[in-house]
């Protein structure tokens, strides 16, 4: 008993804490996102609302800036799928120095993510290396700096060993005997690979996916540096309100809509995602560790 | 056959990783800021770094920042992961639910939900203003979530009657906690450190909201500098980084293969 109250003792005060910095906070924005003490939904219908009778839902300004965000992060999030897919099997299978193999690939995550995202401004520029490369064999150059092509390019360069890394150890720690026997009753190693490795690699996939997407709709840091414009993704035009224009009321609102769509999202994947919970977070403590 | 292939992508991919970094470094020695044209080795950009007090107020800050929420959240999510496995299973759930949420909770959001949070506070208590203990605060309030999600596997995987038993034997709350408990948890413990140390250095959009005028670390260093153009103090800056950040994995992964030799014997 004695025991049992000693250790409670510092419940209470990591309650205080989670109060203080982590409830308190977003109760804080919510109140915001309603008006403070006048409260009124209006923020949130200015999200939602038309410039003129009859505009499209897709094309109100605000919908459009998030489904920009959306399409944005998808198409980053496959391409790193589609890149980062055969990474992971390649590392998981073939090679004698696995663990010096992936830590090549998780160096660059070490080096600051602002100077990982200027390098790509330093290339993609009008003078830039790119041009300046291209130039060399006679080629056209490009003008992709300020383009959607350049903030895709920024998210796959940031986010790719996100994609690799949760697809890797999935792959390296699967049962192999699995695939021995599938193979001893006669399946080909397209069959193999359909219908054994790649059902068992779906967490893994899920995890990296996830990695992918949720910084990518958020992000206003490539979209800034990289991007053209004054409305690229949803997280420029929220770090807009709070920090030039001043409206915190509707920053909030974009905010919360924001949080509620992605934590929506993450209860989505989370139905399929059918891994015992024990074993979930001991791999997230071994991610851990790697760094 | 298969397996060349798969080496020569694999050497693709590293060279889209890394190509973009040595060019930082390369151009980094180039006396004129252009990035299409060589105008000869130089150091200029180095003497302009060391000479810029801002990056060396921006670098200490980045330091004591990470070292001091490392240290401050490893305490705090270390003792918050014994008292939450005390708990039983309903108040446990409702517990972690509530302390991951800024680990799914998109950054932006937990940054301008801080931001909102530090002003209202201040002007409660009418003292203070929004810079480094701010910045900190926030930084120790993403890190206790990682610190806790690294010790507690540890924590389930421990006898429940551990600590019980090494007071049966005499040893008092305190004794029992630090020759005991922190022993078996230590690796969970270092790792959760770890993260948050790392956590903090690269962290960018919750710094971003919660520091006040005159406070930033590197990461809103080099997001104003990038900002207003391309910057070539910026490049040496990446020399230098890359430079310490190899060398330091190189001490670790040193240091660990030594243990895990000495382990073996």
């Amino acid at each position: 008993m004695r025991v049992a109250l000693l250790k409670r003792i510092f419940v209470y005060p990591y309650g205080l804490w989670l109060f203080i910095f982590i409830v308190a906070p977003l109760l804080i924005i919510v109140w915001f996102s309603f008006g403070g003490t006048d409260f009124t939904l209006y923020h949130y219908a200015r999200f939602f609302s038309p410039l003129y009778e009859g505009q499209p839902f897709f094309q109100r300004i605000y919908i459009a800036v998030l489904m920009r965000s959306i399409y944005l992060a998808v198409i980053s999030t496959v391409i790193c799928f589609v890149l980062g897919y055969p990474l992971a099997y390649a590392l998981a299978k073939f090679y004698s120095h696995k663990s010096f193999l992936l830590f090549l690939f998780l160096v660059p995550l070490w080096m600051n993510f602002l100077l990982r995202t200027y390098a790509w401004l330093t290339i993609l520029e009008q003078n830039g290396v790119l041009n300046a490369f291209l130039g060399v064999f006679g080629l056209p150059a490009t003008d992709l700096l300020f383009t959607d092509m350049a903030v895709v390019i920024g998210m796959v360069y940031n986010f790719l060993p996100f994609m690799v890394l949760p697809i890797y150890t999935v792959l390296r720690d699967m049962d192999k005997s699995i695939v021995e026997a599938a193979q001893d009753l006669g399946a080909n190693k397209v069959q193999v690979f359909l219908k054994i490795v790649f059902p068992l690699s779906v967490p893994g996939v899920i995890s990296g996916v996830t990695m992918v997407f949720m910084p990518g709709v958020t992000t206003f840091v490539i979209s800034n540096l990289l991007g053209g414009g004054q409305f690229i993704l949803v997280g420029n035009l929220i770090e807009q309100q709070f920090l030039r224009v001043g409206d915190w009321y509707f920053g909030s609102a974009m905010a919360v809509i924001l949080m509620v769509l992605i934590l929506f999202m993450m209860g989505l994947i989370k139905l399929f995602d059918r891994q015992p919970k024990d074993g979930r977070t001991d791999k997230t403590a071994e991610g851990g560790a790697l760094y | 056959m298969i397996k060349r292939i798969y080496t020569v992508y694999m050497g693709i991919m590293l060279l889209f990783l890394y190509v973009p970094i040595f060019i930082l470094m390369i151009f980094s020695f180039n006396y004129t800021p252009s990035r299409n044209y060589w105008g000869g080795f130089s150091l200029r950009w180095y003497q302009a770094l060391f000479n810029d007090p801002h990056i060396f107020q921006a670098l200490r800050t980045t330091i004591t920042i990470a070292v001091l929420s490392a240290l401050i959240a490893t305490i705090i999510g270390t003792f918050a992961a014994w008292g939450i496995n005390t708990l039983g299973a309903k108040s446990k759930g409702v517990v972690i639910g509530l302390t991951n949420l800024p680990v799914f909770n998109p950054e932006i959001v937990t940054g301008v939900s801080l931001m909102l949070f530090f002003i209202a506070a201040i002007r409660f208590a009418g003292v203070g203003e929004m810079g480094y203990v701010t910045l900190l605060l926030a930084h120790v309030s993403f890190n206790v979530p990682y610190v806790i999600l690294s010790v507690m596997p540890r924590l389930r995987r421990l006898d429940k009657n551990l600590f019980e038993a090494a007071m049966d034997l005499g040893a008092s709350p305190i004794q029992a906690f630090v020759r005991v408990i922190f022993p078996a948890i230590r690796p969970g413990i270092v790792t959760g450190a770890l993260l948050a140390f790392t956590l903090s250095v690269d962290d960018f959009i919750v710094s971003f909201f919660t520091t006040g005028a005159g406070v930033s670390n590197l990461s809103i260093l080099i997001f104003s500098m990038a900002r207003r153009g391309i910057n070539p103090r910026i490049n040496a800056l990446s020399t230098l980084i890359f430079l310490t950040v190899m060398i330091l994995l190189y001490i670790i992964s040193r240091r660990d293969s030594k243990k895990s030799s000495a382990d073996a014997q």
